[in-house]
């Protein structure tokens, strides 16, 4: 598994970042291009919420 | 037995329909004592859910004061507050009686009212005219300057208004509206190109009233220097839209889970579910505006979010389409490319998007339209609002503009109240 992980970081990396902004914005700071996607838990992880919705939407 | 998730969306789908084939349109004025349903010589409308005096934020005690002052209850500032602490006044929303009022929202007896009437339902909405900019009611401000204003745009302007309306007919403010927004407007926070539309449509009927040269000036003068003065117009032409939308009014909307109002009194921020009924508010804390603040100002002077003008929203323009308003980023900060992307992501959490109301940097692409709380709720995304700062202490005025959001707490608190109405 290690030797399968260091291999992937010898190529050139494309990344794509979900949910937790600060890690985008770190890659950004070092200049490593990267696409942000503003992903979120249905309900912001709220469980008798994302419950309701199952039967409303 | 419980609604199923089609009658849901087959009741949303009516609610759009009802918002895009609204007609909301200019026919007159009258005052606040003699058109608007329910006032009295002791009533005080105001902006947001309901509230009392004891909640009250500053600059909408400082506009009662000032109310109070104007329509002869008063005779200073101790008198007023006495007064409207001692129960004698009837305090109810704007919102209960078919009119809407920016920031604090004030609105009393003998004040002037655009009339503006839903031609496709037959609904009318109410709202006064905007002050201007600097010490004005509205910010809570009631020095002698305010009250003798007040004063003139009850004596002198409308009158001259109403004549001239009467001269150029009545005023398409759906189609006004919609040219304002290919003209860098938002319908909301700039309103720049409004005002000059509305301009160039009185103008010409004012020069012909009957009242005098220097009457007619300074009536246009008025007009003319104040770049908000159409936001009184797209207000009420908002408000009486989506007043359509309430089941209790249309019950081809029972089950709708659109937002057909949202408001603010400087304390709460308030929202009504078209599906749920008029009677029914979900509120949550106001929240401080972010944004850019005049110069000498902070965030420390701001007032908790107030006024009505989020009907706007409601209805699928102001924030919904900074897109279509590049230059407002200078008055609330960020990059043009910001006010694009608050009217792209507004997409996420509506039913969907106008027919009138598009915003040209988009292609053109009808305006995000019909606020879905399941949608709020399920991708977290706020609603949007493009919104002016009063200062809490009243009288000093605006203090700056920006962006801010309804509590998430309205959408949950709404969303069980559903459950708790149609699904038991």
């Amino acid at each position: 598994m290690a030797g399968k992980l260091n291999e992937l970081f010898k190529k050139k990396i494309q990344i794509v970042n979900f949910g937790i902004q600060s890690f985008y914005n770190d890659n950004k700071k070092q200049n490593i291009p990267s696409v942000h996607v503003d992903w979120k838990p249905v309900a912001g992880g709220n469980q008798e919420l994302a419950n309701l919705l199952d039967d409303l939407l | 037995m419980a609604i199923t998730k089609e009658e849901i969306n087959a009741a949303n789908a009516e609610v759009l329909k009802i918002i895009l084939s609204a007609k909301p349109t200019l026919i007159g004025m009258g005052t606040a004592g003699e058109d608007i349903p329910g006032m009295t010589p002791t009533t005080i409308l105001h902006s947001g859910p309901p509230v009392d005096w004891e909640h009250m934020s500053g600059p909408q005690k400082g506009a009662v004061i000032g109310a109070l002052m104007y329509e002869g209850l008063a005779k200073d500032d101790k008198e007023a507050e006495q007064l409207a602490a001692s129960g004698k006044i009837t305090f109810d929303p704007c919102h209960h009686h078919q009119a809407v009022g920016p920031m604090a929202g004030i609105v009393s007896y003998h004040m002037p009212v655009f009339i503006v009437e839903n031609k496709e339902y037959g609904n009318k909405a109410f709202c006064t005219f905007n002050e201007g900019l600097g010490k004005v009611l509205r910010f809570g401000a009631y020095q002698p300057e305010v009250i003798d204003r007040l004063k003139w745009l009850q004596d002198e302007l409308y009158p001259i208004v109403k004549e001239a309306l009467a001269i150029c007919g009545e005023i398409d403010l759906k189609a006004m509206i919609s040219e304002v927004l290919q003209m860098g407007d938002d319908g909301h926070n700039r309103n720049k190109a409004g005002t000059s539309l509305f301009f160039r449509k009185i103008a010409p009927a004012i020069v012909q009233t009957h009242f005098t040269e220097e009457q007619k000036v300074k009536a246009l003068k008025f007009i003319d220097s104040n770049d908000h003065f159409f936001l009184n117009l797209t207000m009420p032409a908002a408000k009486c839209t989506m007043d359509a939308t309430f089941c209790d009014v249309n019950p081809k909307t029972k089950g709708s889970t659109i937002v057909a109002t949202m408001a603010r009194n400087g304390y709460e921020f308030g929202i009504r579910i078209a599906g749920l009924g008029q009677k029914k508010w979900f509120t949550g804390p106001a929240e401080i505006v972010e944004g850019l603040y005049f110069p000498g100002f902070t965030e420390a002077d701001a007032n908790p979010d107030v006024g009505d003008s989020c009907i706007t929203e409601t209805c699928g323009i102001g924030g919904f389409c900074m897109g279509a308003a590049p230059a407002i980023v200078q008055f609330v900060g960020g990059t043009p490319e910001d006010a694009l992307n608050y009217s792209r992501q507004m997409y996420e959490i509506t039913e969907g998007e106008g027919n009138t109301y598009k915003i040209p940097a988009l292609n053109f692409r009808g305006s995000a339209t019909g606020i879905d709380i399941r949608k709020v709720i399920k991708t977290q995304i706020r609603p949007v609002i493009n919104t002016g700062v009063a200062a809490k202490k009243p009288g000093v005025g605006q203090v700056g503009a920006g962006i801010v959001h309804p509590p998430m707490k309205c959408f949950e608190d709404a969303l069980k109240d559903f459950q708790a109405t149609y699904m038991s």
